[in-house]
């Protein structure tokens, strides 16, 4: 059973790469029951659209084209 | 096409612009004056060319990717005198607050565990956001955020973030995994929570 320390490192390396069968399935199981986990995972995807989203926010006073 | 007389660059944009690609070259290079001389190289270069753009936002997106690509440059430079993988004392305590946060089982402490964020899409319609997630950025240490920032801003695929700066695979996915975890915890803390009370 993965640990909460081990499911964050493959929630990282999920951003990174598709992770393999089992270790999917491993992080699925442990998602299923802890809620911190999926909080974190949750977080993951956030930073990700935050850096994608960083150079085309919008600036007060900044009109659309 | 020429500065004098393209239509959609006036000196007020060009100036907000140019404020823009400072703080983004700084975030990266760490360095203000290099910082200031790479966004110069790219200005010059993006506004040379004999290209029209449909208006400012695609004109802004051309910008900066001449810049990514003179932030690269510099990267490779410094990559070829700095060791990426070593330590920083900032590092290593970022790795021992981390270790905190789990209980002798490895399962989070209840008071570490994760908040719900919420919709994040709220969070980034927001100008305040920003300016806390710029800070959270410059918090990083140098190494870490440069390895961040090459696989999140500069958009490197992580082995070729590896492979740019010499460092394994595997070194690589614990930076990832710092800078990720340093970052939200920062957010959590200063937006997240801070964020909502009203003074």
């Amino acid at each position: 059973m993965l640990s909460c320390k081990e499911a964050t490192r493959l929630l990282s390396e999920g951003q990174d790469r598709p992770l393999g069968v089992s270790e999917k399935m491993a992080l699925e199981l442990h998602l299923l029951m802890c809620r911190g986990c999926t909080n974190f995972g949750k977080q993951m995807d956030f930073l990700r659209q935050a850096c994608r989203g960083y150079l085309s926010r919008r600036k007060p006073g900044e009109d659309a084209d | 096409m020429s500065e004098a007389n393209n239509p959609l660059i006036d000196p007020a944009w060009l100036a907000e612009i140019r404020r823009d690609m400072v703080r983004f070259a700084g975030l990266q290079l760490r360095d203000e004056t290099l910082a200031e001389d790479v966004v110069q190289e790219a200005l010059a270069a993006a506004l040379s060319g004999a290209r029209e753009f449909a208006g400012r936002s695609a004109l802004k997106t051309w910008i900066f990717a001449i810049l990514k690509n003179k932030i690269v440059d510099q990267i490779r430079v410094k990559a070829r005198t700095t060791n990426v993988s070593a330590l920083s004392a900032e590092e290593e305590s970022m790795d021992q607050t981390f270790d905190s946060l789990f209980k002798a089982n490895a399962h989070w402490t209840p008071a570490a565990r994760p908040s719900d964020w919420g919709d994040p899409a709220e969070s980034l319609r927001q100008q305040r956001f920003w300016a806390v997630f710029e800070a959270c950025l410059k918090h990083l240490p140098e190494n870490t955020a440069r390895v961040f920032m090459m696989r999140e801003f500069l958009e490197f695929e992580t082995p070729e973030v590896c492979a740019e700066l010499s460092i394994s695979t595997s070194n690589c996915n614990v930076i990832l995994h710092r800078a990720r975890n340093g970052l939200r915890r920062c957010l959590e803390k200063n937006w997240f929570v801070a964020g909502e009370q009203p003074c």
